[in-house]
């Protein structure tokens, strides 16, 4: 093995690597101080919970799955909508952009009580504010593509007659899908956020609840568990769109490629 | 060197006529080009040099009918200018083609757009890329169609940006100091070329630039604005016999010609 092959392998391996040891530390430390599993569960304990309660915590995790794509899926399809109609035009710009900031500056936690009002206990509160808390980026980064537009490119189009609808599905759309599909990783991680943040408030079910409940029953590895699978969870969403993303825009990330 | 701009209009119809054109932008009380007249005839080759920042490219959006003249009237191939143009073409300093689309489509974007070609372009698209291959080969783009952009070189992106003005066959072509951004030996070899593809196609072409070789080499008539608020100063026919290689660049003649002109953009520099 050449060293540029082992330094590959290193780079490859390094994430693991790292992982493994954090687990290892954690295991030792909660060894060598004997820490209460009540307060601060060792890594074998959680893995044994998580053996122990497989089946409810995969319906919970199901339950918090499928919430958050729903709401994602909402914050998608009005972030894009949005992000078209603001980066479009320079009136619908002015007007909506200094409100979007105000709402994204509120905590979304603080819509789950009126939520709860309106729809009661269960799963349309968890979607909606995974909704709320996910469409925001997507809004801004649609809208900062297409209003990014060269005016030269803008100018050899409008003499080819061309309308705002050509303009946009020729040109404005495929520039800014770099940006959209960048806003889909950050966006599914803070659906995620969302959803259990909603749950842990007023849900019956989702891992939020198990969590909560877990929690109030001082089952602190069950807690623990919760919080693993929430991450591992987020975390393979994460990828996949970062892979769909170099599918995708591949034209845009070729200073990255040719590395 | 006649003064009077456009003071002998051609015997045969104008192409493109101004009169007395002036324009202010939106929220600038001084225009930005005024008194303008003058007449290009269908076929011609016109260049427009002057100082940076005279209005060379207020003078092409006025043309192109991207802007409607504050005062005065544009005319276009017989009919009053008063929306953006469809016969014409379009090439800037910054290639601005798509970099997701390879060159071929990138050439081809024209034709999805401009009437009558986008009605048939699902349809005879092979015919269309056939032809664009054709245009791209006359550039010495052959064997480039399936690159990107990113792939090409400055050069090679001005040539296809070029092409992609030409492909829809307008009657009119407007360059905006499309080689500016180019090395001078590049710079040269695209003269020859634009020079070739003019010569084979008789398109008329205004070109906005600042070198005064440039100009020379490639136009019949040579216009200079001067500083904002733009006008036109002087009109030079340059009567260099065509075909012109680039050998001419360095007879006296050609020499002479660059040298008035060049002392006419002092005055106005100064003035």
């Amino acid at each position: 093995m050449t060293t540029s092959a082992r330094n590959a392998a290193i780079e490859r391996y390094a994430p693991w690597l790292l992982a493994a040891a954090i687990v290892v530390a954690w295991q030792a430390i909660c060894g060598l101080l004997n820490v209460s599993e009540f307060i601060f569960p060792a890594p074998i304990a959680i893995a044994r919970s998580l053996v122990q309660y497989a089946g409810p915590i995969a319906q919970h995790a199901w339950q918090t799955f499928w919430t958050t794509m729903a709401g994602f899926g909402i914050g998608v399809a009005v972030g894009l909508s949005l992000g078209v109609l603001i980066g479009g035009s320079r009136l619908v710009y002015r007007a909506f952009y200094p409100l979007l900031v105000a709402f994204n500056s509120i905590p979304k936690a603080a819509f789950v009580p009126i939520l709860v009002v309106w729809f009661g206990i269960g799963s349309v509160p968890a979607v909606l504010t995974a909704f709320l808390i996910c469409f925001f980026p997507i809004v801004v980064n649609v809208a900062t593509g297409l209003a990014t537009l060269e005016p030269e490119l803008e100018d050899v189009l409008r003499s080819l007659g061309a309308t705002r609808r050509d303009i946009l599905f020729k040109v404005g759309l495929p520039r800014s899908l770099p940006y959209f599909f960048a806003s889909l990783k950050v966006a599914i991680t803070l659906a995620f956020v969302g959803a259990v943040v909603s749950e842990t408030v007023a849900s019956n079910e989702g891992i939020g609840y198990l969590m909560m409940s877990a929690g109030s029953s001082m089952r602190m590895p069950l807690v623990f568990a919760g919080l693993f699978v929430i991450g591992v969870m987020a975390m393979v969403m994460y990828e996949l769109f970062a892979i769909l993303e170099r599918r995708m825009t591949g034209w845009a990330h070729r200073g990255a490629q040719s590395r | 060197m006649s003064v009077a701009a456009g003071g002998d209009a051609a015997a045969a119809p104008a192409f493109v006529d101004f009169r007395d054109v002036a324009l202010a932008y939106e929220g600038h009380a001084d225009f930005a080009v005024e008194d303008i007249s003058l007449s290009i005839a269908a076929g011609e080759f016109v260049a427009i040099v002057g100082p940076s920042g005279c209005g060379k490219s207020t003078f092409m959006k006025l043309a192109t009918g991207l802007k409607p003249p504050s005062r005065g009237e544009v005319d276009v191939a017989g009919a009053r200018v008063s929306g953006p143009l469809k016969i014409v073409g379009m090439a800037f300093q910054a290639p601005t083609l798509l970099p997701w689309r390879t060159t071929l489509d990138n050439v081809l974007l024209p034709l999805e757009i401009v009437a009558p070609y986008r009605a048939t372009f699902k349809r005879d698209r092979e015919q269309f890329a056939a032809r664009a291959r054709a245009l791209l080969a006359t550039v010495g783009l052959a064997g480039y169609e399936d690159s990107y952009p990113w792939q090409l070189s400055g050069g090679m992106q001005q040539r296809a940006s070029i092409c992609r003005a030409l492909v829809h066959e307008p009657r009119m072509l407007m360059l905006d100091e499309p080689f500016g951004a180019l090395d001078a030996f590049t710079r040269e070899e695209l003269w020859c070329v634009l020079r070739d593809v003019w010569q084979a196609r008789r398109f008329t072409v205004i070109l906005v630039t600042h070198d005064l070789r440039e100009a020379v080499f490639l136009a019949d008539t040579v216009y200079v604005m001067s500083k904002r608020p733009g006008r036109i100063v002087a009109r030079r026919a340059i009567d260099l016999p065509r075909p012109r290689d680039l050998e001419v660049t360095y007879t006296d003649a050609f020499t002479d010609i660059v040298h008035a002109l060049r002392e006419r953009i002092g005055l106005v520099r100064k003035s």
